[in-house]
């Protein structure tokens, strides 16, 4: 071959390889300075306890606060996003619509979907404030909601979309109804997909900071009503990390590291769930 | 093959309970789609009626193109602010792409299926990562190494600068672009790929004569959805980039970007009547342009499957 041909296919292929170790060293660079500086500063209590009294100046006390508070927040979100987004997959489906409308609605979930959360936040805020709601659970869950609808829907569309057609005409040469065959058939089809866009919007809703920066509020107490304020783990890394005080900063690394581990377990655990159930699909 | 639109299902002869059950699904199905369209709209007219307060007091020219930026004194410029959402993005972008592109075309190109496998699900991992964790891991790492970059060229920097926010925005973005990239890539038919072969092409010949040129609108696409997803992201770049409200003249100066300026000062709006219209109008041109990358994004996203099919 050609020597300059060979130095230019050989050039790049160095190149690329350079530009995929770069990703994998900052994935590694994360974890490693998370985990790291995480660990130090991580022991039981940080785990169990709710900030004591002169916490935030480095003395004793935990994060329960937060790690409770944000798994309240994501579960009622995941619920709620749950019980619209699901519907809206399966009414996509092109027996229930019509293609133009199905691709509107697409289009628009996608635009959602790219909304940066800040706005979500910005957004949740005025509606709080309409409707007279402070700081709370409640309002962090409802923003939380609307940001988690367009990332599960979207996914659980392209699930159920997955489904061949063939397979439904099937139930309806039997004589199946449309809601029959979406129930018995398509819903089975597409569980797996289904049970990983839960999982991913999810893992999006607990690490984001942004949408619930005004809208949930912060506590150091663990809320007891859907109308208290309640911490976050992201903003509990947030204002943490903002402190002066050297132990509280380490602290952060402390609560990052949490929410890094929920986020990669959950990761981990969509995986496993998409190559278990899929098992029993058609394709 | 299949039915379009839903007019070879009749109700009407289904019997009691299923043709109920039936209606009431159908109801519900158009209710739901009804609702998530209208959610949108109420978004978009939420942030609008909130912002538009602002437009009785100054002018679009004043909003979008002057540097004043004084709440107490009723002026609202924004200029500095998009400027710095701008530069910083656009700085991400450009130290994003190039490692994109490359790790994007080897794992499609080059790797094995197994490898490419388990190299997908780690940018998926990294790209679940949340943004104060780059924060985070940027104030400890990056914004040191900005400040002795800039002690190197003789500027004096605290290290919480532009620089620091675009190579902690290009991270959070590298991973996002590298698995739309490589789906569309994906997308290319191999007969493609072995035709170039066969005609002795190099592999590379092969992605930059053929695989490249197959796929451009593609990874435009792929581009422009990261530019978008960049263009409004809040803590991470809030953390690094200093936000002081001042046009960035160099790398090293700070930075003020639109959703910094809106998460840091929306806990005080109430005390002035217009800031909080200000700070909506802000929200609003990050959603509009958001919007407008990613309706462009997947225009050319689904020009691309089209020809790919044929």
């Amino acid at each position: 071959m050609n020597p300059k041909r060979n130095r230019e296919e050989k050039l790049f292929r160095i190149l690329m390889v350079a530009a995929l170790v770069l990703v994998f060293a900052s994935l590694a660079g994360i974890i490693l300075v998370v985990a790291m500086k995480g660990l130090a500063s991580l022991n039981l209590s940080m785990i169990i306890e709710t900030p004591k009294g002169g916490y935030y100046l480095g003395k004793e006390g935990g994060i329960a606060n937060a790690i409770v508070g944000s798994l309240y927040l994501v579960t009622g979100a995941t619920i709620l996003a749950f019980l619209i987004s699901l519907p809206v997959a399966l009414a996509l489906q092109k027996e229930y619509i019509g293609r133009r409308a199905a691709a509107i609605t697409r289009l628009v979930l996608d635009i959602l979907w790219g909304t940066p959360s800040i706005v979500y936040g910005a957004f949740g805020f005025v509606i709080m404030v309409y409707l007279g709601i402070r700081a709370s659970l409640l309002g962090g869950i409802i923003v939380l909601t609307l940001l988690m609808i367009p990332i599960m829907a979207r996914a659980m569309d392209e699930a159920v979309r997955l489904v061949p057609f063939e397979l439904k005409e099937m139930a309806y040469a039997m004589g199946a109804t449309r809601v029959e065959t979406t129930l018995a058939v398509v819903f089975r089809q597409a569980l797996p997909g289904i049970c990983t866009g839960v999982i991913l919007a999810f893992g999006r809703g607990i690490g984001d900071a942004a949408s619930i920066l005004f809208t949930a509020g912060y506590t150091d107490e663990i809320p007891t009503s859907l109308m208290d304020p309640v911490a976050s783990l992201p903003l509990a890394v947030f204002f943490q990390a903002g402190t002066p005080v050297p132990e509280v900063q380490a602290r952060a690394f402390a609560a990052a590291l949490i929410l890094l581990a929920i986020v990669i377990i959950v990761n981990l655990i969509a995986r496993l769930l998409g190559w278990r159930f899929s098992k029993h699909i058609v394709r | 093959m299949m039915p379009s639109g839903n007019k070879q299902f009749i109700i009407s002869r289904l019997s009691g309970g299923r043709r109920i059950r039936e209606a009431l699904a159908l109801v519900s199905g158009r209710l739901v789609l009804i609702l998530i369209n209208a959610l949108a709209l109420l978004i978009f007219c939420g942030l609008l009626w909130k912002a538009a307060p602002l437009f009785g007091i100054i002018s679009v020219s004043d909003w979008l193109f002057s540097s004043s930026w004084h709440p107490m004194k009723n002026q609202f410029g924004l200029f500095p602010f998009i400027v710095g959402t701008v530069s910083v993005t656009l700085l991400a972008m450009i130290i994003a792409v190039p490692v994109c592109l490359g790790a994007a075309i080897y794992l499609s190109e080059y790797a094995g299926r197994r490898f490419r496998e388990i190299a997908r699900w780690l940018i998926d991992i990294l790209a679940g990562i949340p943004s104060v964790i780059y924060g985070l891991c940027g104030v400890l790492v990056i914004v040191p190494f900005v400040a002795f970059l800039g002690e190197l060229m003789g500027s004096t920097t605290t290290g919480y600068s532009l620089l620091a926010g675009g190579l902690v925005l290009a991270v959070m973005v590298i991973p996002f672009i590298i698995s739309i990239s490589v789906e569309v890539l994906r997308m290319v038919p191999d007969p493609l790929r072995e035709c170039a072969l066969a005609l002795g092409a190099t592999r590379w010949e092969t992605v930059k004569y053929v695989v490249l040129k197959k796929a451009k609108r593609g990874l435009l696409a792929a581009v422009v959805l990261g530019f978008a997803r960049a263009f409004g992201e809040t803590m991470a770049v809030l953390m690094v980039v200093g936000n002081v409200a001042q046009v960035p003249v160099s790398l090293f100066d700070p930075a003020y970007p639109l959703p910094a300026l809106i998460a840091n000062n929306y806990g005080e709006v109430m005390s002035i009547p217009l800031y909080d219209a200000a700070l909506m109008s802000a929200a609003l041109i990050l959603m509009l342009v958001v919007g407008a990358f990613s309706l462009t994004a997947h225009y050319t996203l689904l020009k691309i499957g089209e020809t790919v099919d044929s």
